[in-house]
Order: structure tokens, then sequence, then C-alpha cells
């Protein structure tokens, strides 16, 4: 037999037909795509148009920004914020990279309890450090002394500050990081004579380099975006975070603060690219075939990282409870008798109990919506098989989020929803928006985790319930939401604590009848009512956990019930 | 079996079918044609399309060009869900947060079956494939064999008209694959359901299928039974795809006739070529066999290394002025014969077991 005849260049293509399910995620990836364009692109669109106008709306081209270097208040900013933020990445990556190996390569006791300890900061807003530290080390701090002259108001306790803040964050990455490692290499080094510094320096670092450099870029964006730790500590010693905030709220100059948000996207923007090609080289170092690492005793060893891992939860510990204490004490230092008028917020001018009931609604929405859009979005992104483009354009949207920091999204979302003109005016001072806010600033990572959770699961189960006749949102429901829950309480529980804890977008947003727990505790820190301040923070922190401690319950008895198939 | 398919309209016809990615052609110009009730195996190595013309039959990767008729009825560019198929995959795709018994029923609660029947047709299934005390059960909880067959049910349920198997056996042991081949065939030939089996395994072709299509880089070599496709393989592909295969470069002595080396061989395949053509001679390990002196094609042959592989074993010959050849004998005939590496043996490659190709 020969080869097949050729085949004939003008047989007509054949038109596919598309099925109902094929409409159904074309529909929703339609929709997701409208979602995002109004939500992130258009914003941004307009910061970015924004910071190109004079006051009356005129394009001025650069002009604005031209301004910004003239000004030597504003360039002066910049500096500082370049270097508190290098500072920070640096102290904070080391010390997360120590943590985390002691974590993953010692065998000291308690390892779970520390690592629970070290993210304790992810439940607290970044201004609770700030004013713990103005009680250890302020004016009448208890820990003055320590301070040996200099003042805890500056660049010294913005760093301690930001460390608290971003020290999780560099953790959870650097665990990461080493806890992906091939034993089989370790082994191999012992077998040639290598000693412990040397496999250190020839397998522990390269392995973990990608994890470093990513943790480095993340702290430094975390850092130069965030205005809660220098809003409090900070005294006069002004960052470009500060700044957005003095030029939009403070001075209503919309056009600065544009220019002062682009110039805070791009170290975000930097980081993100740097991130993204690193979790690309990252994936390749583990092969299927890789041994996983573990540790063996070694006395001497195991006690040093205990005795550093004590030190670093005793300090993140130490933060906490400071703000803990002085939201009881009555008068620091003065007068130490426990108190619970701190917490009587009505005598304030910053905030009240609707404050944070506000938050706690805003924060339960957030979830509730949020966890609903997010993965659904992720389904219809991951499924669509046609619409390459669409689908790529969508993909993209997701991801930009995470390059956007908090404060530029807030300010993006003022010059967007405050325009009258915009028929979506109508959301401006509502609770809507800054739910809708919380949602898109925290888009991303709850995405990848839908993403995740997605592509674990056998890629035909559509093809089958497409073979068996069975509709795609009946398989959505009875198998893939089941399958895929672990990963939705997940991205519940990420949404509600960072919707509670978060301070950067929102601070724009609220309205009178619409303030939040974050922002009260900005707002009294600011009139002088530093207890009721630490008092409504640790109101936050309080329900960061009790929600945290909910969400095991629940994924315990919701796995029970829907997860039984993965017992054997 | 094979001639009767042959006969009276196709089931299943497929029409110059081609797919091509981008640049990659993927099938070239496919025509087939699959009677009722018939088993047909696609066969070739990984990327050969086999897998990619299964899945246009099904509709989920609908074909560039070209057309799929099924039962009368032109499907080329229906979606799955509008075609009469049943699928298993490689994967099995259970879905794993069901019992066995819901996964059985999951094509059957849209049908709008009422609750009763419903249950009667998954009982029915279940015992079909003998897992009736398993209903209960997730299928993290049974074995890779009874997974392969809670998916067959799933397919089955709904009574399609043909049934698509995509590497169905590849995930399991070799003792559970040799016993789910039977069991199989069995149920194939008991509800008589026109079936489709994509594998690159050829024991597992060459034992379940009525025919065989054995395909490469997109196109078909060849359409068989499986003793066409193993004793009378249409290309050099197939014949060295399929089974063990000596290939010697030999010249057309003359009519019928082809020289290998300094020996002379009767060909009754070859037709009409010019002598002193260069061509393929081709000969199964297993058509090498001992000789008396006077017999057809035979000559003496020195045995370079003797392997052994169990029941058989494995020769290596060296032929007077030709390359290497395999053979291969029984344990038990190689003990009569005293065969033993470097010694000499007279064997014959009987003409009617030669293949003949032109040079390749």
């Amino acid at each position: 037999m020969t080869a097949a005849s050729p085949s004939a260049p003008l047989a007509p293509r054949v038109r596919a037909k598309a099925s109902r399910d094929q409409w159904t995620l074309a529909a929703g990836l339609l929709a997701v795509a409208a979602l995002l364009v109004a939500f992130v692109a258009l914003p941004l669109y307009a910061l970015l148009s924004k910071s190109f106008e004079d006051a009356n709306g005129a394009f001025v081209g650069l002009a604005n920004y031209a301004k910004f270097l003239e000004t030597p208040a504003l360039s002066a900013s910049a500096a500082n914020s370049l270097t508190i933020s290098i500072i920070t990445a640096v102290v904070t990556t080391a010390l997360a990279f120590v943590y985390a190996y002691a974590l993953t390569r010692s065998c000291m006791k308690a390892r779970a309890f520390f690592k629970g300890l070290a993210l304790l900061p992810l439940l607290a807003p970044s201004l609770l450090p700030g004013i713990s530290l103005v009680y250890l080390f302020g004016n009448q701090g208890l820990l003055k002394s320590w301070m040996m002259g200099a003042s805890i108001y500056g660049p010294i306790g913005i760093v301690i500050g930001e460390v608290f803040y971003t020290f999780p964050h560099a953790l959870l990455i650097l665990l990461t990081a080493l806890s992906i490692t091939d034993a089989r290499l370790y082994e191999a080094a012992d077998v040639l004579g290598a000693g412990a510094v040397r496999k250190f320096l020839t397998i522990t670092l390269p392995g973990a380099r990608y994890g470093l450099i990513s943790a480095f870029f993340v702290v430094f964006t975390l850092v130069i975006t965030d205005f809660g730790v220098p809003k409090v500590i900070g005294g006069n010693y002004n960052v470009l975070a500060t700044d957005v905030y003095k030029q939009v709220v403070g001075r209503h100059d919309f056009q600065m603060g544009a220019v002062v948000g682009m110039i805070l996207l791009l170290p975000a923007l930097l980081a993100f690219a740097v991130d993204r090609f690193v979790q690309k080289r990252q994936v390749a170092l583990l092969s299927a075939r890789a041994v996983p690492f573990s540790p063996k005793p070694s006395p001497g060893f195991d006690a040093a990282m205990l005795a550093f891992c004590v030190l670093i939860a005793g300090i993140i510990l130490a933060l906490l409870g400071m703000a803990a204490l002085a939201s009881f004490v009555k008068l620091w230092p003065y007068n130490l008798e426990i108190v619970w008028k701190h917490y009587n917020f009505e005598l304030t001018d910053g905030g009240s109990w609707a404050s944070f009931w506000n938050s706690v609604e805003m924060s339960a929405l957030t979830a509730l919506f949020g966890t609903a859009i997010i993965f659904a979005g992720a389904y219809f992104v991951e499924k669509q098989k046609g619409f390459t483009r669409l689908r790529g354009a969508v993909q993209l949207l997701c991801m930009i989020p995470m390059a956007v920091p908090g404060l530029v999204l807030g300010v993006a979302y003022i010059f967007f929803f405050v325009d009258k003109a915009n028929p979506l005016n109508v959301l401006y001072h509502t609770m809507a928006i800054l739910v809708i806010n919380t949602i898109a600033h925290f888009y991303t990572v709850a995405h990848l985790t839908a993403v995740t959770a997605l592509k674990q699961m056998d890629p035909e189960f559509e093809s089958v319930s497409a073979s068996l006749k069975v509709p795609i949102w009946r398989t959505f429901r009875r198998v893939t939401v089941p399958v895929a829950m672990p990963a939705i309480l997940d991205i519940s529980l990420y949404l509600f604590v960072n919707a509670m804890t978060t301070v950067s977008a929102v601070v724009f947003l609220y309205a009178p009848d619409t303030t939040l727990a974050s922002v009260a505790v900005l707002n009294m820190d600011d009139a002088g009512d530093v207890a009721p301040a630490a008092a409504m923070a640790m109101m936050i922190v309080y329900t960061c956990v009790v929600v945290r401690l909910l969400h095991a319950l629940m994924s315990h008895a919701v796995l029970k019930r829907t997860q039984a198939w993965r017992r054997r | 079996m094979a001639d009767a398919s042959r006969a009276g309209p196709p089931y299943l016809s497929i029409e110059g079918v081609s797919k091509s990615f981008g640049s990659f052609q993927a099938l070239r110009d496919i025509t087939l044609a699959i009677a009722e009730r018939e088993f047909v195996c696609f066969l070739g190595p990984s990327g050969c399309g086999k897998t990619t013309l299964l899945r246009a039959i099904a509709g989920l990767d609908i074909q560039t060009t070209g057309r799929i008729v099924q039962a009368g009825r032109d499907v080329s560019a229906l979606p799955p869900s509008a075609r009469d198929v049943g699928i298993v995959f490689q994967s099995y795709a259970l879905f794993p947060n069901l019992t066995v018994a819901d996964n059985v029923g999951y094509g059957l609660v849209s049908r709008g079956m009422p609750r009763e029947a419903r249950r009667a047709r998954v009982d029915e299934l279940l015992a079909l494939v003998g897992l009736t005390e398993h209903r209960a059960k997730y299928p993290a909880q049974i074995s890779g064999g009874q997974q392969q067959r809670v998916a067959l049910a799933r397919a089955l349920a709904t009574s399609p008209g043909l049934l698509l198997l995509d590497e169905p056996l590849s995930a399991l042991d070799a003792k559970v694959r040799q016993y789910l081949r039977g069991e199989l065939r069995a149920l194939q030939r008991k509800l008589g359901v026109t079936t489709v089996m994509v594998t690159h395994d050829q024991e597992e072709a060459l034992t379940m299928a009525d025919r065989i299509v054995v395909m490469n880089m997109g196109h078909i070599e060849q359409v068989g039974t499986p003793a066409e496709i193993y004793g009378q393989p249409a290309t050099p592909f197939v014949a060295d795809f399929i089974g063990a295969m000596n290939f010697m470069t030999g010249s057309v002595a003359g009519p019928g006739r082809v020289r290998v080396g300094s020996i002379e061989l009767a060909a009754p395949a070859l037709n009409g070529a010019a002598t002193g053509t260069t061509v393929t001679v081709c000969c199964r390990p297993e058509d090498v066999v001992p000789a008396d002196g006077a017999q057809d094609n035979a000559f003496d042959a020195r045995v370079a290394t003797l392997e052994f592989l169990g029941p058989n074993l494995r020769a290596t010959l060296e032929p007077p002025g030709a390359e290497r050849v395999t053979a291969e004998f029984s344990a038990t005939l190689a003990r009569r014969l005293g065969l033993t590496a470097g010694g000499t043996l007279r064997v014959a490659m009987p003409g009617d077991r030669l293949r003949i190709f032109g040079s390749r």
C-alpha cells in the first residue's frame, strides 16, 4: 500500500456546531471578562490618564511627572521609600530564610507551633506593629532606653514594623522553596564526602535561590506600597505611600496622587515580572522522581535553630501582646489598671463599633461573592477550549491585580467611580464598591488557588459528561465544586482575612456610613486615641483568629461529608 | 467476521478525514468503514494519530476536513452530546466524589428516567461487569481493574450505538490486563455494540480485534484481520511494528527468485520486478525452521549466539555471505537439535513465508 493519497486541498473545512455547554462556557467567560474590564482595567486606565491631565482634565503630557521630580519633598520621599524597602527586604528575607530553614531542615521540637506563630502577623492590620512600637519604644515607652537616644519615630520604627508585617509573606515563599528539594542530592554529596558548609553552599542555597529572589521582591513591593506602618510611626520621615494619601485625601491633588500612584506601580510591576519568571524556573527544579528530604537529629544545630525561632516568635508575640495589653491598660505607662474603656469606641472620634461591624459585613460579603466569582471565573477560563484570544486576555486580566498595589488600586477606583459621567458612579460611597474593590485587590492569589485545584482534576470529566449528555452545569455542581471544596474554603478564608486587615485600598473609598475597622484604627491613631486604636486593631486580630478557627472546624466537617472518597 | 464486515452498509464511515494543529498534520485523509457489531483496534506508535482519530469520532476534537457518518447520520460537525457514543478514557475519569453506583448511573439522571428504572439499570450494569457488591464504594476504594469496569459500565449505561475505548487497559498490571482483555471482548460480543479501541499494544490488538487499523504518522498503513496483519504485512512499517521481523537486503535473481548474500531463495510473493532490482526480504524468526538436506530455500548457517527466553531460545544465525538472521526455536526443539553457540545448523526460510518489499 502506498502512502495515503494527497489530501484534497479544496475540501471544505468542517465548521463544528457549538453545543449548549460551549455556549454556557462562552457566556461565562464573557461575563468574567466584562467584570475584570470594568473593575480592573478601566479604573487603572482612569489612573493612567489622570496622571497626564491637569486639574481641568486637559491633556498635559508629562508635565505632572516633571512637577513631581521638581518637588524636593516628593523626590525625597521616593529616596526614603527606596531605602526603607531595600533594608526591610534584606532583613526580612534573611530572618525568614533562617526561620524557614529551621522549620524544614532541623529536627527541633514544635515546628508546627512555631510556623503557626510566625504566620500570626497575617491576621493583623499593618497598623498594629506601629502602635505596639510606639508603646514599647515611644516617648513614654517601656523600653525607650533601649533606643539609646535614637527615636523610634522614623526609619528605625518603620523598618521594625515592616519586618513584622512582611515576615509571614517571605516565610511562606521560603518554606515552599526549601521544602521542594531532592534528598538524593544530599545523599550523593554525603557519599562524595562533602561537608555541611559545602552542601549548604552547593545544594541548599542554589535550590532556594529563586525563593530568595521571589521573597526579596515580594517584601520590597509590600513595603514600598504599605502606608499603615509609616503612617503610625513614620513621624516626619515621608515615604511615597503616605504622600499619595496626603495628596489625594489631604490636598485633593488628584493629578499628583495619580503620578505617585503610577510611580508606585513600577516597583510592583518589576517585582511581579521577577516573581513570574522565578516561579517558572522553580517548577522545573523538582522532578517527579525526587525523594523528599527528611532531616536527621543533630542536637547542637537543633538547639541553635530552636533558640532563633524562640527569639523571632517571641518578638512577634511581644508586638501582638503589647497591642493587646495597650488595649486594656488604663493609662500607659502611669496607671496599669486593667479596664475595658478603650473598647468603648463611641468615646472616640476616629471610629465606632459600627465600623467594626461594617468590616465584618464587608469581609463576609467579599468572602461569599469573591469566592463564587473567582472560582467560577477560573472554571470558565480553564474549561474553555475555543476563543483562544479572549481566554488569553482574561488570563492576563486575572494576573494584573497581583501587580497592582492596593494603594494604587484604591486611587484608581476613586478616579474611575467619582466621575459622574460613568454609569457605575452609583456604586461610589457604597458598601458594594468596598466589596468589589477588595475582591479585585486580592483576585490573583485566589484565582491561582482555584486554577491549581481545577488543574488537579481529570481534564476528561467534561468530556465524559458531554458523551453522557449531562449538561456541564450539573457536572460543575455535582463533581467539580465538591471535589474542589478544600480549595474553595481556603479561598474564602484568604479573602475574609485580607478584607478584614486591609487598609491601603479601602482608605480612599469608604463613606461616612461605611467606615471600616482598619480605617478606624488609622483615624483614631491620627486623632491621638492610641489605646482605642490598639483595641480596634486587636478586635481585627480576634475576629481573624476566630474565623480562622471556624474555617478549620468547617473544613473538617465539610471534608468529612464531601471528601469521604479521599479515605481508602 | 471480517468478511461479514465488508458486506452491507457500514455502521460508521470515515471519509477523507484530516486534522491539522497549526502546521502539524495529525491525520492525513483517513478513509475507513466499520461494520455494525465489529470490534476494531487502532494500533500504532505514540503520535501516529490514533487517539486524534478516536477523538474526532467522539466529537471531542472535530476534524479539520472530511466527513464522519454514523448509522446513516452525518455527525461530522456535531458536539459529543449530540452523538451516540460512549467513551472510556485512559484515565477512566471516574468522578471521585461519587460512589460506584452513582458513577454508573450518572448519564441516566438527565434522561428523565424514573428513579426505580434508573436503579434497575444500574443494578443490571453492575451485575454485567461483576461489581454488584462494590456499588456503595468510592472509586479510590476499589482496584484499578475494578475502576476500569466502572468506567465501562458508565459508558454502556445509556446504551450507546458506538463504544470508544482510549487505551482502556494501559494503566493496569500485566496480569489484570490479560484477564480484562478476555472479559472486555466477551462483553462486547454479548452486547453486540460496535466498538473502536485505541491501543499501542500489538498483543492487545491481535487478541481482541476483529480488524486492526495500523496507523503511522497520521495515515493508515494497513487494515485487516489480526492474521492478515501479522501474516501478510502490507508495508515494511507494519512488518517491523507488529511482531519481530528479519529484514534482509537482497536483489531479484529472476522470476520468483531473490538472492540474499550467496543464498538464492524461491519467493512466490515476488511479482514482476526486473532482475537485479534491490529489494528487502522479510522473514519472521519463527519462520526460520530447521531443515534437512534438499528442502527448498535451505542453507547452512553458523550459530553466532544463543539467548535463553524461557520456553523459547533465540538464535542469531550467520548465513554464508549475508546479514545475520534471528531465529526462534522452542526449547524442546533446540534440545533435540543439540543447538550450541558456535555450531552449524541447516535451516530453511519457506518461500510462502517470505515477504518482499521494494528497497526501503
